[in-house]
């Protein structure tokens, strides 16, 4: 097949050959059930991952709350040492993978893959379905642990055996940790429903002239994510399972002889470090499942933001796939402190470190497109802005812990709980907030209240930054993470307790300010400014449906055609400030795209 | 299918905004792999699958390593087992032959075949679970003794989640009602051809592993 000239294959579509393949088959709903509930189409799939993220998100902010109060302002919540870590095991565990993996893959890839690439749904709707009720029974079994006897596991989040199945820890010798395992195996399962279809969708269903490199970076990052989780979940999987087996059938997979209240248990010659490196084989690569999404998205904000292409395309997708390849060879740097030869150290620090490259090229390529931009201070390009320098500030600190002598004194101290808040909490979630204000038009077809988004955006962003930074300082004066509570009498202790009221009353009113947030979607959505369509003038398929929001199908009966990458912004000789990327060349004869 | 040729620097370092390159994107289908998404999804699968068994097979391999590491017995029944699904896969091979050819008879009665073996394997392994736990071999009796269980369980777990295709594969051969229906067959029959050469080419690497440890 050959094409005289670029503007011969605009002008005449007849000369494009028929599709391989026919067009999909869509299951068109029925009944309330088939259309809301049992739903096979990816947005309200999107949604339902999303609601569901969110519900089960404020149980992790609920649980954090209580988690300041007793360390700022002990005995005003009664709680005994074996609620407060359960407290802190829940709200780690739910926030890690339950809110953020949930959110950004369900959620958002859902909603935005199948119309980012110009498709009518995912390639298995069905099976799509099912992983969203197979994750929602996972976040009930979840749920469930805080109504047996013992209640939730305490373990910590990373459920390091032997602790997390022995006598004295919260939950360890009920049913908690038990339902923990299960419902992260769960998730695992569902998951792996959702990533089949992410990836397949994305390599497989894209519409004609949509190439990989014409792909938004959102997509780019979702992809890897997706891959990574394919590599790194099935590590949790295998771990839950043989902790599993370890606590209700007495193997001894992790679990070494041990002594437990003076009584010998039966478990011999198992390895607690092993379940670590599975843990963080998964877990680091989690990490970037939830980063590399959000590097994507906010690359994208930016650019409609700031109406300027993204700078470095490719060199951004590189990054996201050299961050994803790299994030599975640093995980030991999480296992410093637990006793390794020094030449794995060397090999993890550096490896570690080298992740800072490709990261940064990001960071300057962020900059570089806001650079002599058209700026707009939209609430999603504050959002992105704030994005960027928390990254920066959670990076740094990054650098940091990644060397294993500086590692070693602060490992246990509130430095790590800072810098993983900051780079995998606080940021993601920006992009996260940033990016409900950008598409909540397209969901809703109404803007989020603008003055009540600018409240919530500064409350987050000076919040966030008063609950964070000052904890830095704590891990610097040696104040230890994991204290149940902080012993009086001690004049060490008396010195942190201001920091320790100002950066819980922060923490309150920043996790207030996200329920005017939800004040502002459940009001804006019915009485919101009507946005119309494309009203950011994006260049990207998902805004160019025939109908906003988009309904079943997605692009009523053609396919888009795609003629151009996602970044025509500010093209010289175009009459607007933008050209969507189904734009066919003959349509802006006089745009010189290569001159942008 | 315009870019299966492409190695992936070549697709990795285009340069989209440029019109030269735009005039052979514009061409391009859509498509990353000429492969169909059935077949695609299968080998999503296959690898997570694979990724797990390996992780596992990972933790084996350090914990036999250690001194106290004691061997199980190889039990006679678990060969007989394995040469079932040696059998299976190669009647599935017959079967591939016989849907390309479309003799959808051939097809049916050997699928229905497939299915008695399966069903005898996994009636096989529980008994030899129920001779390893008479002779004393609990699960938490040693490591190796929690590996075999695990193994066993989880071959047989994916055996079982092959049934359930296998059910819908025999449900689409028994209906052809025209082409379209047949092609559709065909392939459905092709993708569990696939998935039980998989399951056997797992059960020979985690036999093999458990026998020559």
């Amino acid at each position: 097949m050959a094409a005289d000239s670029y503007d011969d294959v605009a002008k005449n579509k007849e000369s494009i050959p028929e599709l391989e393949v026919a067009p999909q088959d869509l299951y068109h709903a029925k009944s309330f059930w088939t259309k809301y509930i049992f739903c096979q189409d990816a947005k309200v799939i999107g949604i339902q991952y999303a609601l569901t993220a969110a519900a089960i998100g404020m149980v992790g902010l609920v649980s954090s709350w209580l988690m300041r109060m007793q360390i700022a302002f002990p005995g005003v919540i009664p709680m005994d040492a074996a609620a407060y870590y359960q407290l802190v095991t829940m709200h780690g565990m739910i926030m890690v993978v339950y809110f953020l993996t949930a959110l950004f893959l369900g959620g958002f890839g859902n909603f935005l893959i199948p119309l980012m690439v110009g498709a009518r749904d995912m390639v298995f709707p069905y099976v799509n379905m099912v992983s969203y009720w197979v994750f929602f029974i996972a976040v009930l079994i979840l749920g469930a642990s805080y109504f047996v006897p013992g209640g939730p596991t305490g373990a910590g989040w990373t459920l390091y055996p032997p602790q997390a199945i022995t006598s004295g820890t919260p939950g360890g010798d009920g049913l908690g940790i038990v339902l923990m395992l299960v419902s992260l195996a769960v998730f695992v399962i569902g998951f792996t429903m959702g990533g089949l279809n992410y990836v397949i969708t994305i390599l497989q269903a894209r519409t004609r002239g949509m190439t990989l490199m014409r792909m938004p970076l959102t997509i780019w990052g979702i992809l890897t994510a997706t891959v990574l989780a394919l590599f790194a979940f099935p590590a949790l999987f295998v771990a839950g399972i043989m902790m599993t087996l370890d606590n209700m059938l007495g193997t001894s997979f992790f679990m070494p002889a041990i002594v437990q209240f003076g009584e010998r248990l039966t478990y011999d010659g198992g390895s607690p470090i092993l379940f670590q490196h599975l843990f963080w084989f998964f877990g680091h690569p989690e990490v970037y499942i939830v980063a590399l999404p959000a590097f994507g998205i906010v690359s994208d904000l930016i650019s409609v933001h700031a109406r300027k292409n993204i700078f470095g395309y490719r060199m951004m997708v590189w990054a996201i796939v050299i961050i994803g390849a790299l994030s599975f060879i640093v995980w030991a740097h999480h296992m410093y402190v637990a006793g390794m030869n020094p030449w794995f150290g060397f090999f993890f620090a550096t490896t570690t470190l080298i992740i800072a490259v490709p990261t940064a090229i990001k960071v300057y390529n962020w900059v570089l497109t806001l650079w002599r931009g058209n700026i707009k201070l939209t609430i999603p390009m504050l959002f992105s802005i704030a994005f960027i320098i928390t990254f920066v500030n959670g990076g740094l600190t990054g650098l940091f812990l990644g060397n294993v002598a500086v590692d070693v004194p602060l490992s246990d101290t509130y430095f790590v709980v800072a810098h993983f808040h900051m780079v995998m909490g606080i940021a993601p979630v920006l992009v996260i907030l940033g990016s409900i204000y950008h598409w909540f038009p397209l969901i809703t077809g109404r803007f989020l209240n603008e003055r009540l988004g600018r409240i919530h955006f500064w409350v987050t962003f000076i919040g966030s930054y008063s609950i964070y930074f000052p904890m830095h300082y704590l891990g610097f004066m040696g104040v230890t993470r994991r204290y149940f509570e902080v012993f009086e009498g001690d004049n060490f202790t008396y010195s942190i307790t201001g920091i320790n009221q100002f950066i819980t009353v922060a923490a309150l009113i920043t996790g207030a300010a996200q329920f005017l947030f939800f004040y502002n979607i459940i009001v804006s959505s019915k009485f919101g400014k009507k946005a119309g369509k494309n009203p950011w003038k994006a260049c990207s398929l998902e805004w160019q449906t025939p109908d906003v929001p988009p309904t079943h199908g997605n692009f009523g009966k053609e396919l888009p055609v795609v003629y151009r990458w996602p970044y025509d912004f500010s093209v010289p000789g175009a009459d607007e400030d933008y050209i969507t990327q189904d734009t066919p060349p003959s349509a802006v004869a006089n745009a010189k795209a290569e001159q942008t | 299918m315009s870019n299966n040729k492409e190695s992936l620097i070549n697709l990795l370092t285009q340069k989209p905004w440029e019109p030269a390159q735009a005039k052979v994107d514009n061409l391009h289908e859509g498509k990353t792999f000429n492969l169909h998404v059935g077949k695609l999804g299968l080998r999503y699968i296959m690898v997570v699958s694979t990724i797990m068994f390996c992780l596992f097979i990972v933790t084996y391999a350090d914990r036999m390593v250690y001194d106290d590491w004691i061997r199980m017995p190889e039990p006679f029944l678990l060969w007989i087992n394995s040469l079932i699904l040696v059998i299976s896969s190669l009647f599935f091979i017959r079967i591939q032959l016989a849907s390309k050819k479309n003799n959808f008879e051939k097809v049916r009665r050997e699928l229905v075949l497939i299915g008695v073996l399966a069903i005898i394997f996994l009636i096989g392994q529980l008994l030899v679970w129920q001779n390893m736990i008479e002779a004393g071999y609990y699960v938490s009796g040693s490591p190796a003794n929690g590996y075999f269980y695990v193994f066993t369980t989880l071959h047989g777990l994916h055996l079982l989640g092959g049934l359930i295709y296998w059910v819908m594969t025999i449900k689409k051969v028994w209906k052809l009602d025209d082409s379209i229906v047949i092609r559709k067959a065909k392939h459905t029959v092709e993708l569990c051809a696939i998935y039980w050469h998989f399951l056997l080419a797992v059960w020979i690497v985690l036999f093999g592993l458990m026998l020559f440890s």
